[in-house]
């Protein structure tokens, strides 16, 4: 189902002027605090009537101000989970959880029980609202919202309240979420992580306007984005197939590139994962390397350099299908004499493929 | 018990209790309306609906009493056309009692209903919305059971208000005995007459009795809110 938003809204000192699509699937609303990512699912919710705009989900067309078209909030069936959870105090986490049914189109779907249980919220059912931690509310709020059988999820940094293990433990189910019932979801970030992970669209916001947008491997591998996904942030996602798992703890992955080998997956032979390779943990030879620890080598061909400020130089590269993006000094590159269309060799320090960082499938 | 007050003074205290009984019931609504009104609403005249809600409060009773007379009044316009049409009259009727013990609570209430509703997070009514709920919907769902302690601590306080008033109900409908003599007005004439003062320090140890209890529930009911709100 795809996503179509076109919006202007002049908040008085503040204007923002966005405008995007995305095919559905889990698309990333991605900039700092203050660029407008709220603003954009507070307008695609209703919460916000901006002055001109257009938003269609699919074919339904939530607001169009040339038509005068303004659905209202409780009609446009949207599952909005706040960044600050918006529990009911009244109200204890089932009977929260029930509202969020309360209204829902009629239909079939997972039952609240069955929710309750995939969120880990089971056992806190009974309890009141202020007794609950900030990630068990959140938590709470997801339940509420999926239970109003939306038609379209928005995410506004659903995972900031929650600790490590927490958000470990909830994205595959989003990625799930995502995956099997086909529900687009606007997800707003402002972690690199987290987007590099979930997102199949990124949209970079940046002072009330998309900056970048696109296929969330496109946006990685270009070098222009890695000022606004932050030097040390930045770096290719790239698809891989696992190969097989060897007998010495390793796991064998197969890119359009090469081979590559990461300490052991949990994901079966065949299955596709995504990998995620940090600019500043590729390195760059001119040879093959020998006699050097690193395992995963792969040739690969300068399409662009691109020097930032400062010391550092970002160097696209293409690897087979895939683009790669390494961070090199500006004294190596000239060293090297690097230049456009030169073929070379990209040593991945074997840290870089890091198993926090490997998502399940695409 | 009933030895105690004599069939007079209790006479008083029952139509009291009463006057303020149906005062506080037919302006609760109202005063739900006015202060969702004042605490959230953005139109035009709002400072003046604010004004007019509190003018009870600051002029002196007998004006208020006076204003309901010439409006309420058999010849009033408002007092004409309501005996026509429903055949409700006010002028020296109980029912006039009401109204004015009414209108002279009334910005009591509206203070503590509003004190409630501004507590609510308008966020929460928004979270409602997208989960599919209708603006009265959200209202009866959301705000109302929110603002319930406020509403029940409004209806105390105007209750025990109603239960004293005393100028503008002996303005309006003046003091007859059974029908519009409530306690004030009761105790006002026991202490005209010699030998009347007895049944008047009965009648104020009864008034002191209900204002403290209805203090102290409203407090509670006050206190409630803020704990409903923190989800306690």
């Amino acid at each position: 189902m795809s996503v179509s938003v076109q919006l202007a809204h002049d908040f008085g000192g503040f204007d923002l002027d966005i405008a995007f699509e995305t095919p559905g699937g889990v698309t990333a609303l991605f900039g700092r605090s203050g660029a407008g990512k709220t603003s954009v699912i507070n307008a695609m919710a209703g919460l916000l009537r901006p002055d001109t705009g257009r938003i269609a989900v699919a074919d339904d067309v939530l607001i169009d101000t040339s038509r005068a078209v303004f659905v209202p909030p409780h009609r446009r069936r949207v599952g909005y989970v706040f960044q600050d959870a918006r529990l009911f105090p009244h109200l204890s986490v089932r009977q929260n959880l029930a509202y969020g049914a309360r209204f829902a189109a009629k239909g079939d779907g997972p039952g609240l029980e069955r929710i309750a249980d995939m969120l880990g919220i089971a056992p806190l059912l009974d309890r009141r609202i202020g007794a609950l931690s900030g990630g068990e509310r959140q938590r709470v709020a997801i339940g509420r919202a999926l239970l109003s059988r939306p038609r379209i999820l928005l995410l506004d940094e659903p995972l900031a309240a929650l600790d490590n293990a927490r958000k470990a433990e909830l994205l595959p189910y989003l990625e799930r979420l995502a995956g099997e019932t086909g529900l687009p979801i606007l997800y707003v970030s402002h972690s690199v992580s987290e987007v590099a992970r979930l997102a199949n669209t990124l949209v970079i916001l940046e002072g009330g306007r998309v900056v970048r947008a696109g296929p969330v491997s496109k946006v990685f591998s270009d070098p222009a984005s890695a000022p606004m996904l932050g030097v040390r942030e930045a770096g290719a996602i790239l698809p891989a197939r696992v190969v097989a798992h060897a007998g010495d703890g390793l796991t064998e992955l197969a890119v359009s590139g090469g081979a590559l080998f990461l300490p052991r997956l949990a994901a079966a032979p065949g299955a596709m994962v995504r990998l995620r390779l940090q600019a500043q943990d590729v390195m760059l030879a001119l040879a093959r390397p020998e006699g050097i620890s690193a395992l995963n080598v792969l040739p690969v061909t300068i399409t662009r350099l691109q020097p930032g400020e400062g010391p550092g130089i970002m160097v696209a590269l293409r690897s087979g299908e895939d683009a790669l993006l390494a961070r090199i000094t500006r004294r190596s590159a000239e060293a090297l004499g690097l230049h456009e269309g030169m073929e070379l060799f990209a040593v991945l320090k074997s840290v870089a493929p890091a198993q926090g960082d490997v998502g399940a499938a695409v | 018990m009933t030895d105690w007050l004599g069939p007079a003074e209790w006479q008083a205290v029952r139509l009291s209790l009463w006057v303020a009984f149906v005062a506080t019931l037919f302006s609760l609504p109202l005063a739900v309306a006015a202060a969702m009104a004042l605490a959230r609403g953005q139109f035009w005249g709002r400072q003046a609906l604010n004004g007019l809600v509190h003018l009870p409060l600051i002029l002196p009773p007998v004006v208020t009493g006076y204003l309901l007379l010439l409006a309420f009044g058999r010849r009033g316009p408002l007092g004409g056309f309501l005996e026509e049409t429903f055949g409700l009259v006010f002028a020296f009727r109980w029912t006039g009692a009401a109204l004015a013990a009414g209108v002279m609570a009334f910005p009591l209430m509206v203070r503590a209903i509003r004190l409630a509703v501004e507590a609510v997070d308008p966020k929460l009514e928004e979270a409602a919305a997208t989960l599919g709920a209708s603006r009265v919907q959200v209202f009866l769902t959301v705000t109302l059971p929110l603002i319930l302690p406020g509403i029940l601590a409004g209806a105390i306080l105007a209750f025990a208000k109603a239960m004293g008033e005393f100028g503008a109900t002996i303005t309006f409908v003046s003091n007859i005995p059974g029908e519009t003599q409530t306690l004030p007005s009761a105790i006002y004439a026991f202490l005209q007459v010699p030998g009347g003062d007895a049944a008047a320090w009965r009648l104020v140890i009864v008034s002191i009795v209900i204002a403290m209890g209805a203090l102290v529930a409203s407090e509670v009911m006050a206190r409630r809110v803020g704990h409903r709100v923190a989800g306690r």
